[in-house]
């Protein structure tokens, strides 16, 4: 009965829970909350489902709240959000549309219902509701919806409700962006509105006329002069911010057009107030008008107030501003390097790093070597996440374009190592990286590459930092490249043996037996060409030897009957890298060496350093290291462990006995063991070059493979491994605590907890606390176009006087400049003839071809005439307009007159120069448009391959005629602005 | 353009999210578990922009609420702060001296009017007496519905009884 119907529903509307109710219930549940939500949403699925509109919309109320701030799913409730969007009362109405536009996208399915409702309220005389279905639409606009509802959007472009008319505006963009043919019908009204005399339209239409240039710039030069007008006349800083963004990235595309808006751009940034338009002026003068040197050099100015000003805000977008300014104009960074340096060290942050890129900037090939240093000892003292940002930087920058300003190959790499040692250091990678590439591309650098790699491995105390293991890695494989450098190669066995080592994980253990194999090939192989020298040479000398050595003999083939015990006490002798006084010792005797054999490239060894002896240590000390590693689990270290204990069981009973043997018979013969190791030195001694990055490519692919061309299904498989996201933002680490914070938290959880009315007294004494981030208490009622007063501009007493050390200390260094620093001639860089160096494509403005762009294109081409009729229509009486009028008249002989003379002098003749300059500019963009004709050809067929879509097909023909209209259409553009 | 406007207690609890461009919820939330761990740990005094994947968030805190907005890398930064200001002058003349329970319990409101200040993730309004003019003409068709429903619904329950 419809009586039973109603009571129910009154009974359900007296006991429902407002949304009251469910925020304070919510609120004193501080543990149970998931199983209150959960009952609350039981109930919520109960009263949406009533026949009373109030209850149904407060449900759908409750839902919409627990949807936004506790983001449960309500897409269930997507048909119950239809029906109170549907309601006749406003306020549930209102309640529904809120809910739709919180919760739905492109592929809710009953979007298919609400195209007339949304048409129903888009053409409601009720304003509010007008307002409520623009706003849904701007969030939820499908293609479909899109092009269901353009005319009622056209309809709303014009009418008379400023309320309305500026939503209609703002929406329009989606509409365009879901369904381009829309440009088509709105296009015309949207540009009509840019001569609007209301402040809010202007700003909305300019807004969106603003993101549409954002995605196709070049389309939007024929309304050049309409915004040219409203950048000279329009007060509103809303508006004139936009329209400085329009024109940034117009410029690119029209060279004339930079040389009219130049200077209402400098007025503008000499005469405003707002830090914001100063700001923009500031920006789009370095972005896109870099080459006018007058107003590059007031924008310099001002960013100088910028980073001089106590505001940190003021101080970043400085910053930023500098940064990128300073490709073109390093001399602005140069004239404020001193502040530039004195905030590498303030507390924020965001500022540090971006005075670090610029301090970077500064960086050539002359004061590398100073700011480096600088650079280092700085990071030395930063926290961990800023010191590594500091190291990444230098080694970014010093590598950049195959290490382009290095001169001083030598000290770089000792500059690698010492970055190494720097504790916080997480560089791992990259100086591997380039510790390796250096290497190989820089033969010179090798012996002092050895050196560093010595003194990294030697150090026991590095092993335990799991950052470093990548340096190690190469490191060890430096050393076992690069042995013939060595002064000691025993000295480097031992390091790569250590016991320590078992802290490596198993790859980076694997490149280091890989390279002790290196490193006793090469002793063996050195041993014998020296004993093969002395036996030719003096014979003698090696008789002598002999007893001895099969004394020795005798005592290895005992050691291989108990191979833990005898080496075990050579071990004891001091090969245990932790035995301090040794590894002083052999360092003392590397030095020594390094006196006595001086300068020579070549290996210099002390002639007794390869004996019989010290090889059958060596040797010794090779398997005793390795041969628990033949247990290991890991497939690289139990391989590389097996090649190496295998081959000195190859050797190992001949070396001895050949040697024997020489010295007994002097007829070399040759042996076998010998052989080995000639060749296997050989293959070692094979020097590695870099690899092109396209070096894949050359390779012809066999014939008779198959390469799967699609590897769609690779997805699926792939689906459970997701790639963690990279978070670009690398400085929100929790080290930046806070610390006003923390004494005032309990107070903050007690506000929580208590009831609105109780919370007065407790907020007025949080207002003392924090009168910091709250509103003054006297409005200020300026218009807010004055940039808001920043945080308590207390001038910071310096904290450390370090700071000005450095910057004096950099300063210096920055200052000399042209340091005779070539006394040393920079080596030979391996360079490959393509893929190292980095490609620098000239930044030509791409004019990206969306059909939005195309439509517009297509519209304003062809409706040329009319911006011409509308402009010389005198129907618009705004006297604003006129006056624009009249100075775009002016204009016109004025550029002309600039064209002529002033922009080239050299030429005689001014007349014929404007002409040329006239055929020019057309010519190039008769070529452009023909471009994107071609581009726009191949888009609409791949559109029609591609997609099934009926629409697209239907428009393909049309789409790929269109350019060719283009093309007939250019030359009638006018001359904007002449 | 603005891509979503956050508000977020000193506790890291959520009072306000609005987004413009598409996220889907598993997005959003991450989205404020990123934002929120980069945002609160910042200092006071401390620039109140912050880089964040290709994209900047303005923020600024005002009480003990913070109020992020997420913009393209060209937008103006400065301009953001002054929308946020606005928004906060609107939403303190509103309520008469804005605190964060104001929002916790009107949260819908605190809809409304940013639905009027921004749309379709640009500023509409750049004057707080339209905005609040606006507001207080929706809401006096609200009230007018409420007195009427009331009154039937106070009819219908005492038949009832």
């Amino acid at each position: 009965m419809a009586g039973g119907v109603s009571s129910s529903s009154i009974m359900e509307t007296l006991f429902q829970r407002t949304l009251e109710d469910l925020i304070k219930g919510l609120r004193l549940q501080l543990i149970g909350e998931s199983a209150f939500v959960s009952k609350a949403i039981e109930e919520i699925r109960r009263e949406v489902k009533s026949t009373d509109p109030h209850t149904k919309s407060t449900a759908l109320q409750k839902l919409s709240y627990l949807a936004s701030l506790h983001f449960h799913d309500m897409s269930w409730a997507a048909f119950h959000v239809v029906e109170v969007m549907s309601s006749s009362r406003f306020s549930h109405k209102r309640i529904g549309y809120h809910a739709a536009s919180l919760s739905f996208h492109d592929d809710t399915p009953v979007l298919l219902l609400i195209t007339n409702q949304l048409r129903k309220d888009l053409a409601s005389t009720n304003e509010f509701e007008v307002s409520l279905a623009l706003e849904c639409l701007s969030r939820i606009s499908t293609p479909d919806l899109a092009r269901d509802l353009t005319p009622e959007i056209f309809t709303l472009l014009s009418t008379t409700k400023i309320f309305v008319r500026k939503k209609a505006i703002s929406v329009v963009l989606r509409v365009f962006a879901k369904y381009p043919d829309a440009v088509r019908l709105c296009f015309k009204r949207l540009v009509e509105n840019l001569d609007s005399s209301d402040p809010q339209i202007l700003a909305a239409v300019v807004g969106v006329f603003c993101e549409l240039a954002s995605q196709d710039p070049g389309s939007y030069l024929p309304l050049a002069p309409e915004f040219y007008r409203i950048l000279v006349d329009s007060k509103n800083n809303w508006v004139l911010i936009k329209v400085l963004k329009i024109f940034a990235k117009l410029a690119p595309f029209e060279p004339r057009l930079a040389k009219r808006v130049v200077e209402p751009i400098c007025d503008h940034m000499r005469r405003t107030g707002a830090k914001s338009l100063m700001f923009e002026c500031i920006r789009t003068v370095i972005s896109s008008f870099s080459e006018y040197e007058s107003a590059v050099k007031l924008a310099v100015v001002k960013i100088r107030e910028l980073l001089v000003d106590d505001d940190p805000n003021l101080k970043y977008l400085g910053l930023q501003a500098l940064s990128v300014i300073a490709p073109k104009h390093l001399w602005a960074v140069l004239e404020n390097k001193e502040v530039v340096i004195k905030w590498l060290s303030d507390e924020d942050p965001n500022i540090k790093l971006e005075s670090l890129r610029l301090v970077m900037a500064m960086v050539s090939e002359s004061n590398v070597v100073e700011i480096s240093r600088v650079l280092v000892n700085y990071s030395l003292k930063s926290d961990p996440g800023f010191c590594n940002e500091i190291l990444g930087s230098i080694l970014c920058t010093c590598s950049r374009n195959v290490y382009e300003i290095i001169v001083d190959f030598d000290w770089y790499v000792s500059l690698l190592g010492e970055m190494s040692r720097i504790p916080h250091c997480q560089k791992g990678d990259e100086i591997e990286n380039q510790l390796i590439d250096l290497g190989m591309r820089v033969k010179d650098v090798r012996p002092e590459l050895l050196r560093v790699a010595r003194g990294l491995l030697i150090d026991p105390a590095l092993l335990g930092n799991p950052f470093l293991h990548r340096i190690l890695a190469a490191a060890a494989w430096v050393s076992g490249e690069y042995v013939e450098f060595s002064r000691n190669p025993f000295e480097l066995m031992e390091a790569l043996l250590q016991p320590r080592t078992s802290l490596l994980p198993p790859s980076v253990r694997a490149v280091y037996i890989h390279s002790a194999f290196k490193v006793l090939i090469f002793c063996l192989h050195s041993y014998i060409l020296q004993s093969e020298s002395i036996t030719s040479s003096f014979p003698d000398n090696l008789v002598l030897g002999v007893s001895e050595l099969v004394l020795k003999k005798n005592m290895l083939e005992g050691s291989e009957l108990t191979t833990c015990e005898a080496p075990s006490a050579h071990r004891s002798e001091g090969f245990n890298p932790r035995n301090q006084s040794y590894e002083d010792l052999s360092i003392k005797n590397g030095g020594d060496r390094t006196i006595n054999h001086g300068q020579t490239s070549t290996p210099a060894f002390s002639e007794n350093i390869f004996t019989y002896d010290s090889i059958i240590n060596l040797i010794n000390q090779v398997e005793l290291a390795l041969g628990p590693l033949t247990g290991s689990h890991d497939a690289e270290v139990f391989e590389r462990t097996r090649h190496i204990l295998c081959f000195i069981e190859l050797i190992k009973g001949e070396i001895t006995e050949c040697l024997v043997q020489k010295g007994k018979t002097l007829e070399s013969e040759e042996m076998k063991a010998s052989k080995i190791i000639k060749l296997i030195s050989d293959a070692f001694s094979e020097e590695l070059g870099p690899v092109s990055v396209s070096a894949q490519q050359r390779v012809p692919i066999p014939e008779g493979l198959l390469l799967k061309e699609n590897l769609d299904d690779l997805e699926t498989i792939c689906a459970d491994f997701q790639v963690p996201e990279s978070n670009l933002f690398s400085l929100g680490s929790p080290y930046y605590g806070e610390e006003v914070g923390v004494s005032s938290f309990g107070l903050q959880d007690k506000e929580e907890s208590e009831p609105s009315n109780e919370a007065t007294s407790l907020l007025t004494e949080h207002r003392k606390l924090h009168g910091l981030y709250y509103l003054a208490s006297e409005k200020n009622e300026i218009v807010g176009n004055d940039y808001p007063p920043a945080n308590e501009p207390k001038l910071q007493v310096n904290p450390n006087n370090d700071t000005e050390d450095l910057v004096k200390l950099t300063v210096q260094s920055l200052a000399t400049n042209k340091k005779p620093n070539h006394a040393k001639t920079r080596p030979v860089v391996v360079k490959l003839d393509e893929g190292d160096l980095v490609t620098v494509t000239a930044k030509r403005p791409e004019t990206k071809d969306d059909l939005v762009s195309g439509a517009v294109r297509e519209v304003l081409l062809g409706s040329d005439t009319r911006t011409a009729t509308s402009q010389s229509n005198p129907s618009d009486k705004s006297s604003s307009k006129r006056k624009g009028k009249e100075k775009i008249n002016v204009d016109r002989s004025e550029l002309k007159e600039n064209l002529g003379d002033s922009e080239k002098p050299k030429h005689e003749n001014p007349s014929s120069r404007k002409n040329k300059h006239r055929i020019s500019g057309k010519e190039r963009r008769h070529k452009s448009a023909g471009k994107i004709g071609e581009e726009r050809e191949e888009n609409g067929q791949k559109g029609m391959q591609k997609s099934s879509h009926r629409h697209a097909r239907h428009k393909a023909p049309h789409r790929s005629d269109a350019p060719l209209n283009v093309v007939s259409q250019t030359p009638v553009i006018p001359d904007f602005l002449l | 353009m603005i891509h979503f406007v956050l508000l977020i207690s000193r506790q890291g609890k959520v009072r306000l999210t609005k987004w413009y461009s598409p996220y889907t919820q598993k997005e959003r939330t991450k989205v404020l578990r990123e934002l929120s761990g980069v945002i609160l740990t910042r200092g006071p005094k401390l620039c109140n922009f912050v880089e964040w994947r290709g994209y900047k968030v303005v923020y600024k805190r005002y009480a003990s609420l913070y109020f992020c907005m997420c913009i393209d890398e060209e937008d103006n930064e400065l301009e953001i702060l002054e929308i946020i200001h606005h928004y906060v002058e609107i939403l303190d003349r509103y309520f008469g001296s804005v605190c964060e329970l104001d929002l916790i319990f009107n949260f819908h409101k605190a809809y409304y009017i940013l639905d009027e200040l921004l749309i379709a993730g640009e500023l509409q309004e750049s004057s707080k007496k339209t905005v609040a003019r606006l507001i207080a003409a929706q809401d006096s068709l609200v009230e007018a519905a409420k007195e009427q429903r009331s009154s039937i619904s106070n009819i219908i329950a005492q038949a009832t009884k």
